[in-house]
């Protein structure tokens, strides 16, 4: 009987009764024939590889996370309160050692869900990885955590939400944004000022196949991995870069996966992205599950795979190189950038548009962080959607110090409610959510 | 008249029963090196003097295949197994003559790779040369589509017994299991052909023409003739008989816990409404996982027998034996001896069950009473929680849609039915320490072989449709047939269970009352670029496990306090 290396703890939950819409690629049919493969695998009956049921979070885990307008019931649906309790149910797992390594095979996805939430982005109206892993850091003390995006889309929601935070290290890997949704993640995007050099984004040209991703993870990310020394490392395990991928443009295989896996090492993975229901993810979660667990997936690959097809050109190859080396140098160079941005001046601002594409709106925000070399900074975001929506929230990051404590408390105290329809505190220091309206 | 008899390991129950009351009950020993001989000297015994033209049937249950497997006493068979990609097969071997071959078919059935017949050839020459009888034949995904496995099949010839074919086994997903499933019929046939060719021989020696039946695993009987193409489904049919032996007692609107306190161990199992809880998948069998249908049970090191231990200062109980109690000439103390301590279990030489228990309570200082009690307590405890693990894990199971998680059905029970030798002992104790209502099971010493001799038949069927490629399978029971436009989850449910009446009815159901169910109905709209390209539909309809009808009175007479 098949026994596995590692304990592997999965939550399958492919949600059969929802979709954003009949025809949207994010639908009930989306894990059928992914199911259909692991039980006609029986993967469930691999020693070690337990099937684990999940448990929905609750509001609160969401509010440490974000500022859901005008609240968390308006943004997330029942089914992204399974989804995320998903993926919390898999970090439990894992932090409690009942298992080595987790998988949260679950949709609707969530890493283009941003601190602010007005409504659904990119699929996603919640980031189900950044709700984790902030749970695990107050359960459970963990503080040092690496997230490893290989969604082909660039996973901007989850870094705006760590793009201030010195103890996360985001890297996203994904097809240039020139040339897909959304359109970010190049290398200049660094982080925050007391945090710079901790986002990380490896921007792949098209086309690109496993043998570019994988020198990105063998030259760039490993070394960078082992130099942050995380606690845990989360893979936003997105399938869409697989070359039956319907809505991309890269070269990806079942069996590229499942090596990316097993040089990531990563404790737990989240399914993201990926659209080849039938092409694609049957044998890629397949592939990802053996590759976790330590067992051999050498015959797991696509009906119609054939290498040549798919080979890289040269072009890419040195596209790739460039960018996996320019990666590797903004890392290493981030703390002479980071006393650069921090002697200038006291506070940072910065002013953006957000669009909503899944729910067809803009949201315009102005974001003011202090300048702070022992913590991450309070923030503010006065943030006003063309549905009308005008707020305003202030987050106090988790190790702030007292400086940035009072400040945060001092905005919050100070916003008016005839100015905002809402004012939000997440003070996470207290692990509190407080709102004022009017 | 019915008669239901039980092989146990031990003893032979045997009853005859009609739908007024239960007419007789005999037990004899089992000969575990001839079971042929239990059968037959139980039958013997219960039809003595009968007018055996009234009995309308026999239901057996017997260790037969169950001993063969877990003893290793199975023939060498042949297996042939085509993959494709995925897991490598070679990882679900389960014995030498095993042969990897090529061919692959996907997911919805659709051919990726095609048979090479030399492949199979040349095994099924090895086989002939290594003197094999029966070969299975198991293709991952067949039972979305069995072409490659009936392919092979063909290839094989008429030089063989028997071959079995996996998607035949049974409907569901899981190609190890099917692996190990079609493994196990094609190895315990032989057996199972002659001893019941032996037992029908020697039934119609004396004359007796009889329709025998056999318990499943789930509960539900099958008619022998179906037997010999799915042998392997009367393994661990045992357990089976005993908790449909307690199903009489259950109350119809009300979830309990069966407890069949034996010697060594308690198995406990699940009952909703009045019906039995199935495992989702199958028996685990020895080192096989089966697609074998069975009740979801749970078995304990814990009975009359356990043996009481103090280690390291501290009380224990079970979960071995090591002989019978002190009372019946064992040498070390067990929970049956503290019962007669206490007075619960009447025996002449209750000084005998004082003696044996006294060493122990000498060590913790204690008097022999408060260690009977104790050792009582202990055991109670270890199945009670027991019963709260099968709850918690029947309740755990994973859902699928928003739908199940909110109204999923969660298993409250509110009584507890113990039968099995110690059973009216052991009673007054759990409810003690436990707020459900504990009911000993009327007859409790026979209720397996009543058990047998009530249960229905049953059966199941997984139906299979795809409205792209324009076709509804059902491949075990050899359904294959085209679909027109309009096919819907509404035609699929219908056409499953008609599929399933005809089933049920060559298996031996009474078709005047044939309880059907839909288990699983599922339709998804399946999306190709942005065009709704068809419907996926899957159903999943089963006979429900039960007793079968016209038995209120007996049943009501069982429940009466013996006279
Ligand atoms: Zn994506
Ligand atoms: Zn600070």
């Amino acid at each position: 009987m098949l026994c596995a290396q590692k304990k592997v703890g999965l939550v399958f939950f492919p949600a059969y009764d929802w979709a954003i819409s009949p025809n949207h690629p994010e639908r009930e049919e989306r894990l059928l024939y992914t199911q259909d493969q692991i039980l006609e695998e029986g993967l469930f009956d691999i020693a070690g590889v337990v099937e684990l049921k999940p448990d929905p979070v609750v509001p609160a885990d969401i509010q440490r996370v974000h500022f859901c307008v005008p609240d968390v019931w308006s943004i997330a649906t029942e089914s992204h309160f399974i989804s995320a309790g998903g993926a919390k149910t898999v970090g439990i797992a894992v932090s409690e050692r009942q298992v080595d390594k987790g998988f949260a095979l679950v949709r609707p996805p969530g890493h283009h869900a941003m601190r602010v939430a007005h409504g659904s982005r990119g699929f996603c109206n919640i980031n189900i990885e950044a709700v984790m892993i902030e749970f695990l850091r107050c359960q459970y003390g963990v503080d040092r955590v690496a997230i490893v995006d290989t969604d082909c889309h660039h996973g901007d929601g989850t870094q705006d939400i760590y793009w201030h935070d010195p103890d996360t290290l985001f890297i996203s890997l994904h097809q240039d944004g020139r040339t897909l949704y959304p359109g970010s993640g190049f290398p200049g995007e660094l982080g925050g000022p007391n945090a710079v050099g901790y986002t990380l984004n490896v921007p792949l040209p098209p086309h690109t196949t496993e043998e570019g991703f994988l020198h990105v993870i063998r030259s760039a990310v490993r070394p960078i991995l082992d130099d942050f020394k995380p606690q845990l490392i989360v893979n936003s395990a997105g399938q869409d870069n697989h070359y039956t991928d319907p809505i991309t443009n890269m070269n990806f295989s079942a069996q590229g996966y499942a090596e990316l896996t097993s040089l990531l090492n990563a404790d737990i993975a989240v399914l993201e992205g990926g659209y080849s229901i039938e092409g694609a993810l049957p044998y890629v979660n397949l592939g990802i599950v053996l590759a976790m667990a330590g067992l051999d997936y050498s015959k797991v690959r696509e009906p119609d795979y054939d290498r040549c097809q798919i080979r890289q050109s040269e072009a890419v190859t040195d596209a790739v190189k460039s960018v996996s080396d320019l990666i590797l140098a903004g890392w290493q160079g981030r703390n002479q950038l980071r006393e650069k941005m921090l002697e200038k001046r006291q506070s940072h601002r910065r002013t953006r548009r957000i669009y909503y594409d899944t729910d067809g709106f803009s949201e315009s925000q102005q974001e003011e962080i202090t300048a702070c070399d022992t913590c991450g900074g309070a923030l503010k975001i006065d943030s006003t959607s063309d549905r009308g929506a005008h707020i305003l929230a202030v987050h106090i990051p988790r190790k702030a110090c007292p400086r940035c404590q009072e400040t945060g408390h001092g905005w919050y105290d100070d916003a008016s409610v005839r100015r905002f329809d809402q004012v939000f505190l997440q003070d996470r220091p207290g692990d509190k959510y407080h709102v004022k309206k009017k | 008249m019915i008669i239901g008899l039980d092989v146990g390991g031990t003893h032979t129950d045997v009853v005859l029963l009609d739908n007024a009351g239960l007419l007789r009950e005999v037990k004899v020993a089992t000969d575990a090196s001839d079971l042929f001989r239990s059968v037959f000297k139980g039958l013997n015994a219960i039809t003595e003097g009968v007018d055996t033209g009234a009995i309308r049937r026999i239901v057996l249950s017997t260790t037969l295949t169950t001993n063969a497997i877990i003893q290793n006493t199975i023939p060498p068979v042949g297996m042939i197994v085509s993959a494709g990609p995925g897991i490598d097969p070679e990882h679900f071997r389960t014995n030498p003559h095993y042969v990897c071959v090529k061919g692959s078919i996907d997911h919805r059935g659709r051919e990726v790779e095609p048979v090479q017949p030399e492949e199979t050839q040349a095994a099924a020459e090895r086989f002939r040369k290594d003197g094999i009888r029966q070969v299975g034949v198991v293709g991952k995904f067949s039972v979305r589509n069995p072409a490659h496995e009936i392919r092979i099949g063909e290839l094989l010839g008429n030089s063989f017994d028997k071959i079995f074919l996996g998607h035949r086994v049974s409907g569901g997903l899981n190609f190890a299991r099917r692996i190990a499933t079609t493994f196990l019929n094609a190895a315990v046939y032989p057996i199972h052909k002659t001893f019941f060719d032996a037992v029908l021989n020697s039934l119609s020696v004396k004359g007796l023409r009889l329709p025998l039946r056999l318990l499943k695993a789930d509960g539900g009987n099958m008619k022998l003739e179906a037997s010999v193409d799915f042998p392997a489904q009367t393994i661990l049919s045992g357990p089976a008989a005993s908790v449909m032996g307690a199903v009489a007692m259950a109350a119809r609107d009300e979830d309990a816990i069966v407890m069949d306190i034996g010697g060594t161990t308690t198995d406990l199992a699940v009952l909703i409404g009045r019906a039995p809880a199935l495992a989702p998948h199958g028996i685990d069998i020895g080192p096989y996982r089966t697609l074998i249908r069975s009740l979801e049970t749970l078995s304990i090191g814990m009975g009359g027998d356990s043996a009481v231990r103090l280690k390291n200062g501290c009380l224990t109980v079970g979960p071995d034996r090591e002989g019978p109690a002190i009372l019946f000439g064992g040498s070390v103390p067990t929970p049956t001896d503290a019962l007669a301590v206490i007075g619960d279990l009447a025996h002449e030489d209750r000084a005998r069950a004082r003696a044996g228990l006294k060493p122990v309570a000498d060590k913790m200082g204690i008097p022999i009473e408060t260690l009977a009690d104790q050792v009582v307590e202990t055991a109670c405890r270890a199945m009670l929680e027991a019963a709260g693990r099968l709850t918690a894990h029947i309740n755990g199971k994973p859902v699928y849609t928003l739908h199940e998680f909110k109204e999923g059905y969660q298993v409250r029970p509110r009584s507890i039915l113990v039968l099995g030798g110690p059973a009216p002992c052991f009673a007054k104790h759990l409810q003690r320490l436990t707020p459900m209502q504990v009911r000993v099971v009327p007859r409790w010493q026979a209720a397996n072989a009543i058990g047998a001799a009530l249960a229905r038949t049953t059966c199941e069927v997984g139906l299979f449709a795809d409205t792209e490629q324009r076709v509804a399978s059902a491949p075990a029971e050899k359904f294959l047939q085209p679909i027109m436009d309009g096919y819907g989850l509404e035609a699929a449910t219908a056409q499953a269970l008609g599929l399933l009446r005809v089933k049920a009815l060559e298996r031996g159901a009474n078709p005047d009352y044939l309880e059907m169910e839909v288990v699983e109905s599922q339709q998804f709209n399946m999306v190709r670029g942005f065009n709704t390209s068809g419907k996926n539909i899957r159903v999943r309809v089963q006979v429900k496990p039960g007793l079968i009808h016209g038995y209120d009175d007996l049943l009501r007479s069982l429940a009466a306090p013996a006279p």
